[in-house]
């Protein structure tokens, strides 16, 4: 058995060596879906952490009535925060708005002058809200409308904010949907590119196949060397592409930063340099080998 | 141990191409260690026959015994066993293409599980005796025609067949190769071997003085004991 084994694997990689420009095309299509697949990955991982970049900017500011006191804001706040829905809260009270405002706007002569005209504070005290997700921001809206709130409550700025987080809410679930079919389409063609170029290769060798028979190799001895070569393909075809996205994250990675300051690209690649080698490797070795798998089967047949 | 029993094999008609009747109503046997030689002319069916042994073809009619096996009824998985029991010349040699001389060889002894040493051993051996000691590590494009015949000649007697099917293994050689493969072929019979050889080539035939059956138009028209080319 161990002896089996030992030749099936000499005999592979000799046979990879002596195939040339076969076993480099089969490689180098390998490494295509391997590529599509990461940058599947990646593409992912870049646009979700836009998508949470973006919804992380959203909230709703809820504005309360000039006579409402700091406790019962605070006690809002409170049952607010027993909403599954909710991800945080914060309380402003109307000098802190005020002092937010003089802060944003103390170089505005203008403004500035009006603001001692009117003396007092115009502004009133907020709960600053934010969900988990864009789709949540309507539950908590119309759990502020609430009859109980109707004293307290001056209004919810969700109806102006509304349009902007429909859109916000329409872009991410359509950048998803989009990705999974994506996913899909290139996986496919991943498959069906590979799958041909093995077949092809295969092919090539069926009278080489059917000597074997004739001299008596049984059907495992006969596959076992295309299966491992399809095996080494795999992985030389990882490789590559594991180095090659190293070297694009690397290089693109400051440029894309220009456009997106919080995103770096090569971390989110050092960060999952596991599990894009082990998608890498599964890809081109699985595919490798089950492509070899699947087309030496018709030439094996009695 | 090898029984043709009402052997008809018949390759059916398809676009355009007539119907072929290659083997019609053949019977005969083969005991051990004989050597016999099967003759007639191109198309008579020689090589189908063979081919019927190796369970290449399934016969239209009839039944193939090879020690007491129903050849045709074989379960795919079993082939391989009886095909290691028979060592094999193809008039087309059937080489492996990507491998050289010496692994052509040594491939046989890997399929039948022989060991590094053996291979190492019995491979230089068998190639002196067919006189390419020095095309060892040639791949199949730099030999020529009759130095890949010797290689597939190597190549079905490395590891001691049963029985030895050569399918004009001298159509490719000078007289000189020839006298010497048809030497070693009756040598390998001394030893034990069943030979079966189809030719056409009536000097052979005439001098070896063994048993001759004569086909024509896919019938046994002649079996002898010491048979000639009688066509």
């Amino acid at each position: 058995m161990l002896v089996a084994l030992k030749r099936i694997l000499k005999s592979s990689w000799v046979g990879f060596r002596r195939d040339g420009e076969l076993a480099l095309a089969t490689v180098f299509i390998l490494v295509i879906a391997a590529s599509l697949v990461t940058a599947l990955f990646l593409s992912r991982e870049v646009s979700q952490f836009l998508i949470s970049n973006l919804q992380e900017k959203m909230d709703i500011s809820v504005y309360f009535k000039e006579n409402a006191t700091e406790e019962e804001v605070l006690n809002v706040k409170d049952e607010l925060l027993k909403m599954s829905e909710i991800k945080e809260v914060k309380y402003v009270s109307e000098n802190q708005a005020l002092e937010s405002f003089i802060e944003r706007h103390k170089e505005n002569q203008i403004l500035m002058e009006s603001l001692e005209e009117v003396g007092d504070s115009p502004f009133l005290a907020s709960l600053n809200i934010k969900a988990w997700k864009t789709s949540q921001y309507g539950t908590i809206s119309a759990f502020l409308e609430h009859p109980s709130f109707e004293n307290l409550i001056e209004k919810v700025d969700y109806f102006q904010r509304k349009s902007v987080i429909e859109r916000v809410f329409s872009l991410t679930a359509a950048i998803s949907k989009t990705g999974i079919l994506l996913s899909l389409a290139v996986v496919i063609v991943a498959v069906l590119v590979t799958f041909n170029t093995i077949r092809l290769a295969i092919y090539n060798s069926r009278e080489e196949i059917k000597i074997q028979r004739l001299v008596g190799a049984s059907n495992w001895f006969i596959r076992g060397p295309f299966l491992a070569q399809g095996a080494i393909s795999g992985i030389a075809a990882a490789l590559i592409c594991l180095l090659a996205f190293a070297l694009i994250c690397w290089t693109a990675g400051p440029k894309l930063e220009f456009f997106f300051p919080d995103l770096s690209l090569f971390n989110v690649f050092t960060k999952n340099l596991g599990f894009i080698f082990s998608i890498q490797f599964l890809a081109g070795v699985g595919l490798g080998v089950i492509s070899s798998l699947i087309a030496i089967r018709r030439y094996l047949k009695a | 141990m090898i029984k043709f029993q009402s052997v008809t094999k018949i390759y059916p008609a398809h676009a355009g191409a007539l119907m072929i009747v290659a083997l019609e109503d053949v019977s005969f046997e083969l005991s051990s260690k004989e050597f016999v030689s099967i003759v007639g002319r191109s198309g008579a069916g020689k090589t189908t026959l063979l081919k019927l042994l190796l369970a290449e073809e399934k016969p239209t009619r009839g039944q193939i015994f090879f020690d007491g096996l129903d050849v045709p009824q074989l379960k795919p998985e079993r082939l391989p066993q009886l095909r290691r029991k028979i060592g094999a010349v193809f008039q087309d040699y059937r080489l492996l293409p990507t491998k050289t001389a010496y692994e052509n060889i040594a491939y046989i002894m890997e399929v039948i599980g022989s060991s590094d040493e053996e291979i190492a051993r019995d491979v230089p051996e068998v190639l002196e005796i067919v006189g390419l000691e020095n095309r060892a590590n040639n791949f199949l494009a730099e030999l020529s025609g009759g130095e890949r015949q010797r290689v597939a000649i190597a190549r079905s007697l490395i590891h001691r067949p049963e029985v030895i099917l050569a399918d004009e293994p001298t159509g490719n050689l000078d007289p000189y190769h020839t006298l010497d493969i048809i030497r070693l072929l009756l040598k390998i019979q001394e030893m034990g071997t069943t030979v079966i050889l189809a030719t056409h080539n009536k000097d052979i035939i005439n001098r070896l003085g063994k048993r001759v059956i004569t086909l024509e138009k896919g019938r046994v028209i002649r079996d002898e004991e010491r048979g000639r080319f009688i066509l």
